[in-house]
This record gives structure tokens, C-alpha cells and sequence, in this order.
């Protein structure tokens, strides 16, 4: 077990190198002259020269990476084009707000959704669960950033009930959490018929299992079975399927955010591609990279340190 | 518990007419094979279906609401909304269909050179997948757009390439898997040559699952692509993909809602026939493979 | 059989399953009493409707199953037509059923000594302290020959080996000192070594704790070595009932007699295996007659049409009509139509 850990960091540690490699020759993957294909055809020759030197695009490729690399796991993301100021601080002042955004999602949807699985678990075939099997299924598929416009068209247009733009401050925590309501439900959609799918799936095959029927067998109460006998096995795939899907997650929330105008790494981005403001992009997407993969290390040993079966291999 | 663990079993084989029936005797199948059938025709006769042109503008009858000349209002240009949404089906499509095919043969290229080849060639390309998933779909698109360019064309290129892993994975886990049986081992023996082996074995085993996650991914691609063209990375105007009807209407939704409604429910609607017609298909060939879901990928 | 009253007693068991909408019986007119402390084996091939049997007596029968008629009394009191909860207290402290594959028998994510303790407290509720419920497990693990059964009362399942899992169910299934022990097919899923020690135990349990075992197995040497009484199933029926010497040496129905020629023996050696050619009657198409007919060395016209009534011989009771006067078969035993 200890062994896999440390491969599996190791793992993780290769795959975010091999990004900031990635990332770094990012520009001249494309034929061309870089500071042109960053700053668009119309670029003036001073500010070119300034990128130039900026972004170090006069030392060879190889140079270039490594500085970047070194200095990336620094902290140092390089400096923004507009107004000269630190990638990280430019990142550090809207990552917050994303997190907070992935998290309400995350906690609303595991609210939701597992009690919805396990309920449907346990009255199989009746009406509500074919209901929510129906409902599930057009969860899952409706994409986030149309449940947002469609949230936002709904209950922040027609009917006024909560704000449609920005993030409010954190000096007022209630006025905060008003504009965080629609973008964490649209966010949540998608998980919360996932999930329901994904728990009553496991239940019911847990449910099926010898030891259940052995639990029976020995008089445990229907309650004590389901929740602690099934539960406990049926939940373990679910804690790994939303580790893993972290990354999903920050993706729709771009959307979710652009949508409703809150500050955060993915309005960030899409600002900043919109202004040619190279680094930032850069910097934004290593940042959003690194959180992915530290969320599927997250996920893969939180599996494998759930199930006793994996975690006590070898003893 | 990932993809990566199920062994590969004999597939049965399911003749068309056969896996027909299956499909469409199960409700979801049924309605998910219906809807992407009207999708089908829309495509093709959207010329037919259209009542307008859906790049004529006409700035009098801008951004108003349904009326019998349009059936569901027009944009802020005066364009005929419902034709637009028409037209919108052959840009998801087009870009997702070609998208999707091309992440497939790339992902199976990579996937057979890895399991096949196995040794440091193996271990470099699982390196590489790994870090084409660490991205989320969304921002590897927009980090090569960003040097690439938006356009209908990139747009594609960017999903093969942000797809392109997980086909990989797949076919490199059904390649090791199939590898290991020993009437492989026979074979060699015999001195089957390797092409043989791939042609014969590998390939029909891979069939079934590669078509279940084609249909799964179609729609998840019809989404990144409405997305970047919603955030003006993607499809360029005039051209009708509904993600740029959504932003635009998004835009003057005070005004109409009828643009962002209407493109919405384009989405969602094809998204749900393409994902029920991919679960039932999932179910049809293996009903195992239903309880061990997917991960990260929309 | 004996004078004072049984601690099990069947009478005409019938259990059927209701599936799309039809009723098949998998059990018809199972008849047996077992005394306390007795080992009665029952015997069949897969099918025939032993774990049927197991499922109804314990009350586990699934959704779609039902007692349709007759009775189950253990020490005088009915079974069938209790209520859930009634059952449920039942389980576990009167009746106790240990399955046959102890890989999957337990938990894997909850510590045995925690499936030890629900277990008792399921059923003493809030009576005794956490400190006795442990002491008490601990004790049983060793007297079911779980080595340094303390310290190992914090692992998980996984971490013992299949024997050892075996016994920890068989552990958890004698904490409430239950009468009676359904033990199906207790010893199939173990090696040669494992199966000789589980036999062991039994006799051992039977002697320290006087509980009555029910066991359940398709392997007749394993119940010739460990059982008292047997009963032979087959098709859903009993066919053959009597204490263990007297069957294995004299075996009255004509299935009996076949199974006990199809095992293996030192002896044989050199000559075929023997096997019953023909398959068990599917449930779904009962014949009119004897069960057994169409397999049958013996067979007569007769058994074609009359269903054989389980009479008493020598003290043993077998259900065929060779041994019934009344049937109209014709003795000496013959097969009348040879093709």
C-alpha cells in the first residue's frame, strides 16, 4: 500500500511536469511568430518587443520550458501583459471564489443525490423511483451552462427572487450566499442525477450480496442492514467517482461563471483570452491542471483507503 | 474499478436486425432511437424544414417573439430563430460526428500501439494520456484555441484531442486483456503473424464497446462545442450553432428569451436521445458494464 | 421419532414460487421431525429443493415465495404465519443459518468483531454491557478454534482464510445458543483438509452446545460421517428418510440406491463411474406419477400414473410404491417394459 502511494505521487508529479512542459511550449506548436499568434496580427512593435522579452521567446525552446517549470514550482506564473502584475496574485485573488463554488455544488449535490439513491434503493420499482429514475436520466444530460441560463432567465430575470450577477463580498457572508445559490444548483444538477443513478445502482447490488442475506439471517433489523451493512459498501465507488470528477466540474463551473458574471479562475480565463492576456491564460490553466490531478489522487487513495479490503492488502 | 479492470469476454455476436429489436423494445431506447432519428432528418432536409434563410437578416423584425411568421421569433439581427435552430443541428453534428470518429481512430491507434507494443512505448503513452485527462475537456480546448485560432475546424481538432485518451485507454485495457488469453499464445505458436492476431481477435472485441462510447460521446461533444461557441472561442458568427444563438440571446435575453429557450431545449433534447440511445445500446451488449458507470467525461 | 416431543417438526410442507404469474412448487409434502441435539442430513442433487427447505424454515423465503400449506413447529410453536418481526427475533437467537460460501458470508468492510457484537445486541437489545457482548464473542471464536481470537476481534474478514471464516460465521451463529443450526452445504466450498475439520466441529458443537443441526449438503460422504438421521430429496419431495447406517447399508427408493452407486469408491477402481441417466422433472411440468419414473431402474406402468404416498418400513420412511402394498406395483421389483 505504501508502495502504491508513492508511485502513485510520483504519477502525479510526472503528469503535472509533463502539463507545465506542455504548457509552456504552447505557443510554438503552432507554425508562426509566437508573439504574434499571442498578441494577433495587429500587434505594435514595442508592445511585441516587451512580450518578447517578457516571455524569454528569444532563448531556445528547451531554456524556456525549464525556466518556466522552475519557476512555476516557485509559484512564480510569470507576469500579466495589462497591467504588469503577478500571475499568482491575479490567480490567488479569483481561485477562492471557484473553490467555493466547486464546494457548494459538491456538498449540495452529495445532500441531494445520495439520500435520492438510497431512498430509490430502497422502495425499488415503485412509482417515485421510476420517477426519479426519469428525472435522473434528463439530469445527467442537461449541460450546466444551460441549467444556468435557464436558472438565471427563471429566477434571476423573470422573477427577481436572487441576483444575476457577480459574487456579492465576503464582508456580507448572507448577501454572498444569495449570489451563490443559482450557480451552485446549476452546477449541482448534473451530479445530483448522477449520483442518485450511481447510489441506487450500488445499493442494489449490494443488496444482493451473501452477507446481506447472512445479516438477515441472523435477525439484524431491516434498518441496521441497509444503512450500515449496505451503505457502507455501496458508498465507496461514490467518494472515487466524485474525486474524479474534479475536473469535470471546474470545467462547467468556466461556464457557470461567465454565465452569471462571478469573479473566479474561470471567468478568468475566458476574460483573459478575450484580451490577449497570454500568461494568465497559461497560469489559469496550470492552476486548474494541478487542482485536477491533486483532486484524482485525492479520489484514487481515499477509495482505496475506504475499502479495508485494499487498504489492509499484505497484512 | 475503472474501465481498466473488466476482462474481455466473448462478445455476442448481435446481427443488426437483432440488436434492432433489442433497442427498440426497451422505452429508453426506443425514445432516444426516435429522437436521433428526427435529429438525422432534420439534418439532412434542413433546407426543406427551414422557412427562412438563417443568415437573412431583416433588422425591422428584430428580437421579437412567437408569431406566425416566426414561429419562434427572430434574434437581434432579425434572423428567423426557429430556422437557425434547424440549421444548428448540421453544425452540432458536423463538428461532433467527425470530432468523435477522429478521437476514436486516434484513441485506437494509441491504445494498440500501447498494449500491443507494451515496454517503454506503453509506458510514455500512458504517460501522455494521463496528462491529456488531467485537463478538464473545456480548458484544454481553450488553452489550444487560444493559439489555434476559433474556428469551426479547431473546434474539432481540440475535441479529438481532448477525447482521444479515453478511447485510448479502453482499447489499450481490451488489448493487455485479450493478450493475456492463452489461445493468443497458442496462436503465436502456430506462427500467426501479428496483423492476424489484431484483425481477428482484438478488433471484434473492441467493436461493441467503441460503438457504446461513441454514442456516449457524441453528445458530450455537441456540448464542448456549444459551450467554446458560447464563449466565443468555437463556431464564428454567422454560422447557426446553437451555442452562439445561446450567447447572443443570452445577451438580449431582457429583450427575448425565445433564442436561449429554444437553443436550450435543442441541446438538451439532443443530448438526451443521444445518451439514452448509448445507454441502451450499453445495456443491450453488456449489462455489466451499466453498474460501472463513466467517469469525468462530460 | 422419538416418545417426548420433537424440537422440529414438518408436516406436509408445500412451498411454491410466483412467477409471472404462475405458481410453481418447489416443495411438496415435505414431511420430517428432528429431535434435540440431533444431526439430521438431508440430502439432494442441485434442485431438488434443499435450500428451498433451508429459506422457508428459517423465513427467508424471497418476495416472490409463499408457504402454501402445512406446518413448521419448533418446540410446539407455528412458524408459518408469524409475523416479520416475530421472525426476525427468531433469527439468530432460536433458529441460526450458516450459508455455504464463507468468502462472501461476511461483511468486508465492517471488523468481525462488530458483525459479533450487532448480532447479540439485535437480539439482547440494551441487557448486557459492550464489555460482556465482547467477552462472550471472544469466547465462542475459541471454542469454534479461531487462535488469538482477542486480538483479532478488531480485523476485518479478509484477513482470515476461508476455514477461518467459516468458523467465525458458525461463531456468530451459536452466540445466542439457538436450538436448532441450518448449516447449508456447510463444507462444499472446502478443500479436503478444511472439510474433515469441519466435521469435526460439528460433532464438537453438537456436544458442548446440544444444538440440533440441520445439515444440508449433495455430498452423501460427508453426512454418512458426521449425521445421525438423513432425509433424501428429490423434485421438491421427500423420498427417504431413516437414521444414517441403516440407509447408506440398506437404501430403499431407487434414487437412494443410485446416488449411493454413483460415488466413488477405492473399490471401483478400473470400472466406469456410474451416473443416473435423465434429468430432474423442471418445475414447471409436474408429472402425474412417481417423480423419479422416467430415471427409474424399477419402473412400472403403475408409477406412471400413481403418485407415490410416503410410507412408513422399518421403522424409516421412504416414498415410493415398491414398499406400498396398497400402490399395485408388482413385486419383486422389476423393470416390466425393457426398450
Amino acid at each position: 500500500m505504501g508502495l502504491y502511494i508513492i508511485r502513485r505521487l510520483a504519477m502525479a508529479l510526472l503528469v503535472v511536469v509533463l502539463s507545465m512542459v506542455f504548457l509552456a511550449l504552447l505557443v510554438h506548436l503552432v507554425p508562426g511568430d509566437p508573439v504574434k499568434i499571442i498578441l494577433g496580427p495587429r500587434a505594435s512593435e514595442g508592445l511585441s518587443e516587451t512580450i518578447r522579452r517578457q516571455m524569454e521567446l528569444d532563448l531556445p525552446v528547451y531554456e524556456q520550458v525549464a525556466h518556466f517549470i522552475e519557476r512555476a514550482f516557485q509559484g512564480d506564473l510569470g507576469i500579466d501583459f495589462l497591467n504588469q502584475v503577478s500571475v499568482s496574485s491575479i490567480i490567488g485573488e479569483a481561485l477562492p471564489h471557484t473553490l467555493i463554488l466547486a464546494a457548494s455544488s459538491l456538498a449540495l449535490a452529495v445532500g441531494v443525490g445520495i439520500p435520492l439513491g438510497v431512498y430509490a434503493a430502497a422502495h425499488p420499482n415503485s412509482w417515485l423511483d421510476r420517477i426519479l429514475g426519469a428525472l435522473s436520466v434528463s439530469m445527467i444530460t442537461v449541460p450546466p451552462f444551460v441549467a444556468g441560463l435557464f436558472l438565471l432567465i427563471l429566477f434571476a430575470v423573470h422573477w427577481e427572487l436572487f441576483p444575476a450577477i457577480g459574487a456579492g463580498s465576503f464582508s456580507d457572508p448572507v448577501d454572498y450566499l444569495r449570489h451563490l445559490v443559482l450557480p451552485a444548483i446549476a452546477l449541482a444538477i448534473t451530479w445530483i442525477g448522477y449520483l442518485a443513478r450511481l447510489v441506487r445502482a450500488s445499493m442494489l447490488e449490494v443488496l444482493g450480496s451473501t452477507y446481506i442475506r447472512t445479516a438477515e439471517a441472523f435477525g439484524l433489523r431491516r434498518s441496521l442492514i441497509f444503512y450500515k451493512y449496505a451503505l457502507k459498501n455501496a458508498i465507496i465507488p461514490t467518494v472515487a467517482v466524485l474525486g474524479f470528477g474534479f475536473g469535470n466540474l471546474i470545467g462547467s463551473a468556466v461556464f457557470v461563471e461567465v454565465i452569471f458574471a462571478r469573479p473566479g479562475i474561470g471567468t478568468l480565463l475566458v476574460d483573459s483570452i478575450e484580451t490577449r492576456n497570454y500568461p494568465v491564460v497559461r497560469g489559469a490553466v496550470l492552476v486548474i491542471v494541478v487542482l485536477t490531478v491533486l483532486a484524482n489522487l485525492v479520489a484514487d487513495l481515499s477509495y482505496r483507503l475506504l475499502d479495508p479490503r485494499i487498504r489492509l492488502e499484505g497484512s | 474499478m475503472s474501465l481498466a479492470a473488466s476482462p474481455a469476454r466473448p462478445r455476442r455476436a448481435v446481427p443488426g436486425a437483432a440488436l434492432l429489436r433489442e433497442v427498440v423494445r426497451r422505452p429508453n431506447g426506443l425514445l432516444g432511437l426516435s429522437i436521433v432519428v428526427c435529429l438525422l432528418v432534420v439534418v439532412v432536409f434542413a433546407p426543406l424544414l427551414a422557412p427562412y434563410d438563417p443568415s437573412a437578416q431583416a433588422i425591422p423584425d428584430r428580437l421579437e417573439g412567437p408569431s406566425l411568421h416566426h414561429l419562434l421569433g427572430t434574434d437581434e439581427l432579425g434572423r428567423d430563430l426557429f430556422s437557425r435552430l434547424i440549421y444548428g443541428t448540421r453544425i452540432a453534428l458536423a463538428v461532433a460526428v467527425p470530432a468523435v470518429l477522429g478521437a476514436m481512430i486516434c484513441g485506437f491507434v494509441l491504445g494498440l500501439a500501447a498494449g500491443y507494443i507494451s515496454g517503454w512505448v506503453d509506458s510514455a503513452l500512458i504517460v501522455v494520456m494521463d496528462t491529456l485527462q488531467a485537463f478538464p475537456a473545456v480548458v484544454l480546448a481553450l488553452a489550444l484555441l487560444t493559439v489555434l485560432g476559433a474556428s469551426l475546424r479547431n473546434v474539432i481538432i481540440v475535441i479529438v484531442v481532448s477525447f482521444a485518451p479515453s478511447y485510448g485507454r479502453v482499447v489499450r485495457a481490451l488489448v493487455l486483456s485479450t493478450k493475456e488469453n492463452p489461445f493468443i499464445e497458442a496462436e503465436r505458436a502456430l506462427g500467426a503473424s501479428t496483423l492476424r492476431i489484431v484483425g481477428m481477435h482484438i478488433v471484434p472485441n473492441i467493436v461493441a464497446p467503441m460503438f457504446i462510447l461513441l454514442a456516449m460521446d457524441i453528445p458530450s461533444a455537441i456540448t464542448v462545442e456549444a459551450g467554446l461557441s458560447f464563449l466565443g472561442v468555437g463556431v464564428q458568427p454567422p454560422t447557426p450553432s446553437w451555442g452562439l444563438i445561446l450567447s447572443e440571446g443570452f445577451d438580449r435575453v431582457r429583450d427575448t428569451p425565445w433564442p436561449v429557450i429554444g437553443a436550450g431545449l435543442a441541446l438538451m433534447i439532443t443530448t438526451l436521445g443521444f445518451t439514452m440511445l448509448g445507454e441502451t445500446l450499453r445495456d443491450v451488449f453488456d449489462p455489466r458494464l451499466s453498474r460501472l458507470g463513466r467517469w469525468g467525461r462530460r | 421419532m422419538t416418545g417426548s416431543q420433537p424440537l422440529l417438526d414438518v408436516r406436509q410442507l408445500e412451498v411454491a414460487y410466483h412467477v409471472r404469474g404462475r405458481s410453481l412448487l418447489a416443495l411438496r409434502g415435505v414431511e420430517f421431525d428432528i429431535a434435540a441435539g440431533e444431526i439430521f442430513g438431508v440430502v439432494g442433487e442441485s434442485g431438488c429443493g434443499k435450500s428451498t427447505l433451508s429459506a422457508a424454515l428459517i423465513g427467508l423465503l424471497p418476495a416472490n415465495g409463499e408457504i402454501t400449506s402445512g406446518s413448521i413447529r419448533l418446540d410446539g410453536r407455528e412458524l408459518r404465519g408469524l409475523g416479520r418481526r416475530e421472525l426476525r427475533q427468531l433469527r439468530g437467537g432460536q433458529i441460526a443459518m450458516v450459508f455455504q460460501d464463507p468468502l462472501t458470508s461476511l461483511n468486508p468492510t465492517i471488523r468481525i468483531g462488530t458483525q459479533l457484537l450487532d448480532v447479540q445486541r439485535a437480539h439482547l437489545g440494551g441487557q448486557r454491557r459492550r464489555g460482556d457482548l465482547r467477552r462472550r464473542a471472544v469466547e465462542m471464536l475459541t471454542q469454534v478454534g479461531i487462535p488469538d481470537a482477542s486480538e483479532r476481534f478488531g480485523d476485518y474478514p479478509h484477513q482470515f482464510s476461508g476455514g477461518m471464516r467459516q468458523r467465525i460465521v458458525i461463531a456468530m451463529a451459536l452466540l445466542l445458543r439457538p436450538s436448532l443450526l441450518i448449516a447449508d452445504e456447510p463444507t462444499s466450498a472446502l478443500d479436503a483438509t478444511l472439510e474433515a475439520q469441519m466435521i469435526e466441529l460439528f460433532k464438537q458443537l453438537r456436544h458442548d452446545f446440544g444444538t440440533a443441526i440441520v445439515f444440508i449438503s449433495h455430498d452423501l460422504t460427508v453426512v454418512s460421517q458426521v449425521c445421525d438421521r438423513m432425509m433424501v430429496m428429490y423434485a421438491g419431495q421427500a423420498v427417504e428418510e431413516g437414521d444414517v447406517q441403516s440407509v447408506f447399508r440398506e437404501p430403499l427408493h431407487p434414487y437412494t440406491k443410485a446416488l449411493l452407486a454413483a460415488v466413488p469408491s477405492r473399490n471401483q477402481r478400473g470400472e466406469r463411474l456410474a451416473t443416473i441417466p435423465g434429468r430432474v422433472p423442471s418445475l414447471s411440468a409436474p408429472s402425474d406419477g412417481c417423480a423419479f419414473a422416467d430415471r427409474c431402474t424399477f419402473v412400472q406402468p403403475v408409477n406412471r400414473e400413481r403418485e407415490p404416498h410416503y410410507v412408513a418400513w422399518n421403522g424409516r420412511r421412504v416414498r415410493c410404491n415398491i414398499y406400498d402394498p396398497t400402490s399395485g406395483y408388482q413385486s419383486p421389483p422389476r423393470r416390466e417394459d425393457v426398450s
